[in-house]
């Protein structure tokens, strides 16, 4: 039966799953607008190396992608924790979704904007940020948060390699009490709940990034 | 740093074979959750609202849980009700089982964007409940959303490497039993997100030649 015990268990493994997905998107977001910049910038070298990543990352099973970290990266010489291992894993694969989302953003821009910036005298670097940036983040907000509810959803892949978050608890809990359905069930509207914080939580977001465009 | 690649390659079968397992699950996956997305969708858009809700609620429900959560439910809670699916049925269920509240979704999302005029023109003429759906919704709604069902194959792909956890011998599980035989995890790994994304590509291909198909028949050259 599920117990307050168990519950207190479960919140502690979706305190785990919340602070490696909050730290994801933390870097994640600005990582992607990096990427993005890359890939919209005049270098062709750093533009094709940004759309190869881009591609690459999109296609691969996050599961796939921590194990190639944890596993993998000590053979490059960086032998990582399973902790950070599983944070970088997460980081690097929502930024190639960001940098989609903000690529798109960058595109979709009208033009004459930036021209009137520039005939202003901004140089290219304050045009973006005084002019370009303010309105696709507004613009791509909605897209981006909709990714991090993927990577919430996605996070359970870092299980693989020992972190114990919240869909691992379920099993470590029904492990001791030999019950799977209680932790799971659980669990599942622990999930429901999170995803329903982060979509209210980026609906007052956008409602305030947005008061100065409404009439009273 | 000296790629033990020869390995791999001696271990070719073992790649091909968990390659084949993702394949074919994929595809036989993808193709039922379309199913039952499709017998989703008239009470989704019922006119009868507690029908509708209820619908809306499992299809809503079924999008907030994580796929790995869902794969333990199916495998480890099922049991509990008395039904015990070994690592293949069960694999295969929560892949077809969590897809069909997004493929539903999809449909659904279809059937907004498609003009008024076109359902109710049918009902005026007396189509009805399932066959409207079937006879006047549906081949329109598919044209038009058949990218977004390519974008949904490919999440399916990935998820589908969460069997591995389960023990399902798919391409991530062959690459996991290889790196931990030969420890080789840099190359088998790699090899395995070099094969996901030579997958997902021809899926990606696929789609687009799909899309130019679908626009020649919208334009009446087909």
């Amino acid at each position: 039966m599920p117990s307050l015990a168990m519950l207190l268990d479960l919140l502690h493994g979706a305190g785990i799953t919340v602070i490696v997905s909050g730290l994801a998107i933390l870097a994640g977001v600005p990582l992607g607008l990096a990427l993005a910049a890359g890939r919209t910038g005049q270098a062709p070298l750093i533009r094709s190396a940004c759309a190869l990543y881009s591609s690459f990352v999109r296609a691969v099973p996050v599961v796939t992608f921590v194990l190639l970290i944890y596993f993998g990266l000590p053979r490059l010489g960086f032998a990582l924790n399973p902790l950070p291992a599983a944070i970088l894993a997460l980081v690097l694969n929502t930024a190639a979704f960001n940098s989609e989302i903000w690529r798109a953003a960058i595109r979709d821009f009208p033009s004459g904007q930036l021209e009137a910036a520039r005939a202003f005298g901004m140089t290219r670097r304050v045009a973006f940020w005084r002019i370009v940036f303010p309105q696709i983040w507004r613009a791509s907000l909605p897209t981006l948060v909709n990714e991090m509810t993927l990577l919430v959803k996605a996070s359970p892949a870092i299980a693989v390699i020992g972190v114990v978050e919240l869909t691992r608890k379920t099993r470590q809990i029904s492990a001791v009490t030999y019950e799977a359905l209680p932790p799971l069930v659980l669990a599942a509207i622990i999930y429901g709940a999170l995803l329903a914080l982060l979509v209210a939580g980026a609906r007052w977001l956008e409602h305030r990034l947005t008061k100065h465009l409404r009439t009273a | 740093m000296n790629l033990r690649l020869d390995i791999i390659w001696q271990e070719a079968p073992q790649f091909a074979a968990g390659l084949g397992n993702t394949v074919w699950m994929c595809a036989v996956a993808t193709v039922l959750s379309l199913l039952f997305g499709m017998l989703m969708l008239p009470p989704l858009i019922s006119k009868n609202a507690y029908l509708s809700r209820a619908a809306r609620w499992l299809v809503d429900a079924g999008r907030c849980i994580p796929f790995l959560l869902l794969t333990y439910l199916v495998y480890f809670g099922l049991p509990s009700f008395g039904v015990v699916l070994d690592k293949w049925w069960a694999g295969l269920g929560t892949l077809v089982l969590y897809n069909t509240a997004y493929m539903a979704e999809i449909l659904r999302a279809g059937w907004v964007q498609l003009p008024a005029g076109q359902t109710e023109s049918a009902r005026a003429l007396g189509y009805h409940g399932f066959a409207l759906v079937h006879r006047i919704i549906l081949p329109q709604v598919l044209i038009s959303v058949g990218p977004v069902i390519g974008n949904q194959m490919i999440q399916l792909i990935k998820d589908s490497a969460f069997l591995s956890i389960i023990t399902v011998p798919e391409l991530t599980y062959a690459a996991n039993a290889v790196q931990s035989y030969y420890f080789v995890p840099f190359e088998s790994f790699l090899v395995a997100t070099l094969l996901y994304w030579v997958l997902c590509g021809g899926v990606e291909n696929l789609v687009r030649r799909g899309e130019r198909a679908a626009a020649l028949v919208r334009r009446g050259h087909g």
